[in-house]
């Protein structure tokens, strides 16, 4: 019914290191109710070498929960709330606009500041004021959105998170991390042998992925700081599916070492292998619950693959999907309220479901033909995953409703094994 | 003393050249992390050349046949190619020099760790035959690709079914 069809063509920031690898963003569908929010020019922003505020209504537009109030009509706008004119803003539809200034200072950095103002009640909801560096301007505007975003709608924002994801060109394989929004990529590593499985430490400076580079499957750690990496686990035969535990210390893995795809824990540095399942079958794809007590995993040791869990010390383990014969990669929403997996539907397609841990009911996010690798946005609100369109891949992130969709795609190059960075207390 | 020396230092350049070269980025020295067996493998241009045809490359031996293919989500191997399986198994019974890595393959449907498993699984599958047979596990490797490294290209059952596969590879091939 509601169709916001909206193509925002984005360049990638050029720097140093960085992949000039623009990402297009296209949304369909929107919230079932839409905050009518508009963001003025900030003072002085056209001096900048980045504009803020079109970044901060990118970020909310592409959330499908606010419509933007058009406010490029505002010749001379506010700094301070005294110089709103709050009934022109209701009557343009608008329930709270965002104002602001950038000042430069002596020292070359720049004053930013920004006000949320509720036109109804005509107070101020939110105001912050930050001191960055030019670099840093793009950011400084995600966490604005994020304000904004948390104020408005109750949930905390994740515009300034990052993303990781693996680039296949060719034969050339890249693991990448960019901003939320596809910005500013950057490679992380490079290799003519494929990579798999990226996962975030959880305080966001480390990634595990497994890298045939060696020709069979073995599980690093990366150092995001400084490049440096270590190898965690490179037993005989595969080592494959890392998860990192919620307090950083261990990953459980999947490896080969007795016979069969197995689970195990491992430490962060490679020490102190632990099996944690035994089967007959296959057990992989290990998944941590945000309380570090459970795990969830894929096995096949019914007959078909379906979705268990166990202790994360062991102990009796619990069958959790029964509907059809093809219920793979489950990894828990953030609230542990959920999970998220990949679901074989009508013995032909592979769509994202998500399932109640309580109530056990499924719900079928999308529709597409080869949808996998589903990963939720810190603040559970969006799942972002790899599909295919045309033959080629691409990411693309689901509200966890089901009523939001975004497609992300690079220009060239498959894309795929997204994974949704934690968010960031102290940045 | 010096012959070493150099050939360690030779050893590194092939390697360093090698298309196996992986850059970690930003910051990390480029480092070169070729297993020693690849590098082994530019350097045979030494040896001796058999007159004899070898049976592992002669079309009309069972031997040169490979490929174990599988229907989706399964890894039993099939009747029709156990003969194959077995031939191979006997090859490594009377010739106890020589090792094969048995990699498992997977078509691009599906999770890519189940993927990887399942790859396992496929080449256990061939093992177990050879085990049966009396071949050693020091003779046989078993590694999974899952669907990493297609054999065919295109995204229908054409392609899948030839992905869906166990090669026999021997050491040195």
């Amino acid at each position: 019914m509601m169709k916001l069809l909206r193509y925002l063509l984005l360049c990638a920031l050029v720097l140093p290191g960085a992949v000039n690898a623009a990402l297009t963003i296209e949304i369909v569908g929107s919230g079932a109710n839409q905050i009518p929010v508009s963001i003025l020019p900030f003072v002085a922003e056209n001096s900048l070498p980045q504009n803020m505020t079109s970044v901060v209504a990118a970020d909310l537009q592409r959330s499908g929960l606010f419509k933007l109030v058009d406010a490029s009509s505002v010749k001379m706008p506010p700094a301070e709330p005294g110089e709103v004119s709050y009934p022109e803003w209701r009557s343009r539809g608008a329930e709270a606009i965002v104002i602001g200034a950038v000042a430069a200072r002596s020292d070359g950095k720049l004053d930013v500041r920004f006000r949320l103002l509720d036109v109804v009640k005509q107070t101020q909801l939110a105001g912050f004021s930050y001191t960055v560096a030019p670099a840093q301007l793009r950011l400084t505007a995600h966490k604005i959105a994020d304000v904004v975003y948390e104020k408005l709608t109750g949930d905390v924002g994740v515009f300034s998170t990052k993303i990781a994801y693996i680039v296949k060109s060719g034969k050339h394989f890249e693991l990448q991390v960019s901003d939320a929004d596809g910005y500013g990529a950057q490679t992380v590593l490079a290799s003519n042998e494929p990579l798999i499985s990226p996962a975030w430490s959880p305080d966001g400076s480390h990634l595990a992925y497994v890298s045939f580079e060696k020709q069979k499957p073995i599980v690093y750690v990366q150092s995001l700081l400084n490049g440096a990496r270590k190898t965690v686990a490179q037993f005989k035969g595969n080592n494959s599916a890392p998860a990192w535990s919620p307090d950083g210390s261990k990953l459980a893995v999947a490896l080969t070492k007795d016979g069969n795809t197995q689970i195990y824990t491992i430490n962060a540095d490679g020490s102190g292998v632990k099996r944690l399942t035994h089967s007959s079958g296959i057990d992989t794809e290990p998944n941590f619950s945000p309380d570090g007590k459970n795990i969830v995993f894929t096995s096949d040791r019914g007959g078909s693959p379906q979705v268990y869990r166990i202790p994360a010390d062991g102990g009796d383990v619990t069958r959790l999907t029964f509907d059809g014969n093809y219920n793979v990669t489950p990894r828990y929403s953030p609230d542990g309220k959920s999970f998220v997996f990949v679901q074989r539907v009508n013995g032909a397609s592979f769509n994202i479901a998500v399932q109640d841990m309580a109530t056990w009911q499924v719900q079928l996010l999308t529709d597409t033909r080869k949808d996998e690798s589903p990963t939720f946005a810190p603040n559970g609100k969006m799942i972002l995953y790899a599909t295919e369109i045309g033959g080629r891949g691409v990411l693309a992130a689901v509200s966890s409703d089901g009523r939001v969709k975004q497609r992300l795609t690079t220009q060239a190059g498959d894309v795929r094994e997204p994974a949704w960075g934690p968010l960031l207390k102290n940045q | 003393m010096n012959k070493i020396v150099l050939s360690t230092l030779l050893v590194s350049l092939l390697a360093a050249c090698s298309s196996q070269e992986v850059k970690e980025q930003p910051k990390a020295p480029v480092e070169s992390r070729m297993p020693a067996a690849d590098t082994g493998a530019q350097t045979s241009g030494a040896q001796t050349q058999d007159v004899a045809v070898n049976p592992l490359k002669d079309p009309n031996n069972i031997l040169s046949k490979r490929s174990v293919y599988y229907d989706f989500d399964k890894y039993d191997v099939k009747d029709e190619f156990k003969p194959m399986v077995e031939a191979h198994a006997k090859y490594l019974g009377g010739n106890k020099g020589a090792n094969v890595a048995v990699q498992g393959n997977c078509d691009e449907r599906g999770s890519r760790e189940y993927n990887v498993a399942l790859g396992h699984k496929r080449a256990e599958s061939v093992r177990k035959i050879m085990n049966v047979l009396g071949v050693s596990d020091k003779q046989i490797e078993t590694v999974s690709f899952g669907e990493e490294k297609p054999r065919a290209a295109c995204h229908d059952e054409s392609c899948w079914k030839e992905n869906r596969r166990s090669d026999i590879v021997y050491q040195g091939e």
